[in-house]
């Protein structure tokens, strides 16, 4: 590291928000080009600072209101790549984006990504994020291999497993609060092409649903489903799932074969998502989701996917969240243990379904364990539904949190913006254990958010 | 292969601008002021392009080590086809104004240093008969402002020293291209206001790199500062003095 002392880079007063654009916070933005002047941020003044990578977190989690933020898109750069063992030692601000653009020409894929590839490593270890490959691969953070943590005296932590390993697992899901995430090594998966092996299976109900994602787990790697919320009785849960595996060079059709690692998509996307960005009221929600179902009338035999349309069907459309209009909307993801995931899935379905607040998108994926103090992932079933922002909702939503947690589930911080304390430690067991860890590492709480603060996660 | 040395690496202007040049097959020596800043840009310009990209270290004030550090990079290169100079500081332009000490640091890091290196580099391709020099600067070298004057005379120096840098080099068949650059969302901007016209470092870049190309002589980036800065050159100096920006 330098010893030239380099003061604070300039900040920037702004209005922020995360991808929900609910809620708005004014921030002092610091974007450091250099470590050095990260440093300087983090030791310059002892206000508090939160981390904040693409801004994809969908609540307040990279919020600061009249606090500092210090944005780390500036630092991403790639240190070095093994192509013999896939490991990339990288910057914290590097996309995962940029990791497809860089490596899929090369033959690897990042071993995990969320729904959107806009977000950052660093910001992908902070919220322990999970993908389709959920249920077998666990969270990108079990393909992270170490990392290097700026804690809040400046000073820099190699963490992994071995090594300062209750800081590790403290910062894997601790949503950016025990430090600021320099670089990291991760292990890239070696892919034989870009497109994907795999089929939509139709179900007409959820325990159809849940019978297709256990007859397919040990099949494929990658598997979720779209669901219809809308629909209640014996239809209820229907959904389409959405499974596959990267494509073998002998999967692939001929015209494919020719250019397998090609990053540009050529098939045409599975969801038909070029809809107007008409207001999304009840009834257009419900036409909307029966449009996707009726796309999937039939089983179909092996399809191939491209890795964009497989993955990431809403990147297609940048700024999607700009159709909830301007008061934003909440996103609300909950997982339940198994014994409890058909009975929560049904109690929330039918409440939604009641309720006629029709969630644009709803998401249902199988879950396997996971590691990290403060990780969202546990066995069970998740469902993630966006709720535009509108009258009663935070009440009705507070609703949905006590069926959660009567269960023992849990709700995603990475996407919340308005879950009560009282639920949030009732159903983060852990929160002790990790407010111990962070208590050393951060024993002033230089680091907090809009998030620690309304949850009161931070050790007192 | 073009065998180029980039001085200022650390920018992102530089970054984006290096990462053009190594996809297109170009050898790189990367310099900045800090030494780990430009092994960690070199590293990443050699992850992305799949290529090995060098760095090193230079301080444009330090005018004793610069013909040591040219013949360096050269001899680390296999040679030197091409100089690109990204370098430049804000500097603290409030004390500048009042504080000789710092105006001429300010001088020194956007002037001198420049006219340093780029002579020594120059002497190279000279010899060599081929080659070109890339001068990154600043619309703010067109016209001196209340505001941020001292910053501006030595960008206004630079791109003097380009002009007359490009005629004599002409007869030696070395291109030298200069750079006016708009605002870019870089540190320089950030938190600024007014930043309307910002471009970002990926796209000063790329249409840099478009110029180099097309072997341009002046080049403002983006093109539509040719215009502003042709009416801001217009106006009369006893209504310009009063302006405020």
């Amino acid at each position: 590291m330098t010893t030239t002392t380099t003061s604070a880079p300039s900040s920037r007063h702004a209005l922020l928000s995360g991808w929900g654009r609910y809620p708005l916070f004014e921030s002092d933005v610091y974007r450091p080009d250099k470590i050095a002047e990260l440093q300087a941020v983090v030791t310059a003044n002892t206000s508090s600072l939160i981390a904040r990578g693409a801004g994809r977190a969908y609540g307040d989690a990279a919020l600061n209101d009249q606090n500092r933020v210090v944005e780390l898109t500036r630092l991403n750069r790639m240190l070095s790549f093994d192509a013999a063992t896939g490991l990339l030692r990288c910057e914290a601000g590097v996309t995962i984006a940029e990791l497809i653009d860089v490596f899929l020409p090369r033959g690897f894929f990042p071993p995990v990504t969320p729904g959107t590839r806009f977000v950052t490593l660093g910001g992908s270890i902070a919220a322990d994020v999970h993908g389709k490959n959920h249920h077998r691969d666990s969270s990108l953070a079990s393909h992270v291999t170490s990392f290097e943590l700026m804690i809040a005296s400046g000073e820099v932590l190699r963490c992994s497993r071995e090594e300062n390993s209750e800081l590790f697992w403290a910062t894997v899901g601790g949503m950016g609060l025990t430090g600021v995430i320099l670089e990291l090594e991760l292990r890239m998966r070696r892919v034989e092409s870009a497109y994907l092996d795999g089929e939509l299976i139709r179900a007409g109900n959820i325990d159809a649903a849940i019978e297709a994602f256990e007859r397919t787990d040990a099949q494929y790697g990658y598997s979720v489903a779209w669901i219809d919320c809308n629909s209640g009785k014996s239809a209820l849960g229907r959904s389409v799932l959405n499974v596959g595996n990267f494509a073998t060079l002998d999967q692939l059709p001929h015209n494919l074969a020719q250019d397998p690692l090609s990053t540009m998509p050529k098939l045409s996307p599975i969801v038909p998502f070029d809809f107007p960005g008409f207001a999304l009221n009840s009834l257009s929600v419900r036409m909307f989701n029966a449009v996707i179902y009726a796309t999937h009338r039939e089983r179909a035999a092996h399809t191939v996917f491209d890795w964009e349309s497989f993955f990431y069907p809403l990147d297609s459309i940048r700024n999607w969240n700009r159709i909830y209009g301007k008061r934003g909307f909440v996103q609300y993801q909950c997982v339940w243990p198994p014994a409890e995931s058909r009975a929560g899935l049904v109690e929330v379905l039918e409440t939604i379904a009641h309720s006629r607040r029709g969630s644009f998108l709803a998401v249902l994926k199988k879950f396997g364990g996971q590691d990290g103090l403060l990780s969202f992932p546990m066995p069970g079933y998740t469902l993630a539904l966006d709720f535009p922002v509108t009258d009663g909702l935070l009440e009705f939503l507070d609703s949905l949190d006590a069926m959660v947690l009567k269960r023992g589930g849990r709700v995603y911080l990475a996407k919340d913006a308005r879950m009560a304390p009282e639920t949030f430690r009732a159903m983060y067991p852990n929160l002790a254990k990790w407010q111990a860890a962070k208590a050393v590492a951060d024993p002033n709480n230089r680091f907090s958010s809009s998030l620690s603060r309304r949850l009161g996660m931070n050790p007192a | 292969m073009t065998r180029v040395l980039i001085l200022g690496a650390t920018s992102p202007i530089a970054r984006a601008l290096a990462l053009r040049f190594a996809s297109e097959g170009a050898q790189l020596f990367l310099a900045a002021r800090d030494a780990d800043e430009a092994r960690r840009v070199a590293e990443d310009v050699s992850a992305r392009a799949g290529v090995t990209a060098l760095s090193g270290t230079f301080d444009a004030s330090d005018f004793g080590a610069h013909d040591e550090f040219v013949r360096r990079a050269a001899v680390e290169l296999g040679g030197l086809d091409g100089v690109v100079l990204c370098f430049g500081t804000l500097g603290d332009e409030d004390a500048a104004q009042t504080d000789p000490g710092a105006a001429l640091a300010t001088i020194n890091q956007n002037f001198s240093g420049a006219v340093s290196l780029i002579t020594l580099a120059a002497r190279h391709l000279e010899q060599q008969r081929s080659g070109f020099i890339i001068i990154i600067g600043s619309v703010a070298g067109e016209r001196g402002r209340a505001r941020n004057y001292v910053y501006g005379s030595a960008k206004g120096a630079l791109a003097l020293f380009a002009q007359g840098l490009r005629g004599r080099l002409a007869k030696s068949g070395v291109h030298v291209m200069t750079v006016k650059l708009g605002t870019v969302d870089t540190r320089m901007t950030w938190g600024r206001e007014g930043a309307r016209l910002t471009i970002s470092p990926t796209r000063a870049a790329d249409l840099i790199y478009a110029a180099y190309r097309k072997k341009s002589e002046v080049v403002y980036v983006p093109w539509f500062w040719r215009l502003i800065m042709g009416v801001v050159r217009l106006i009369p100096e006893s209504r310009f003095k009063r302006l405020s920006f």
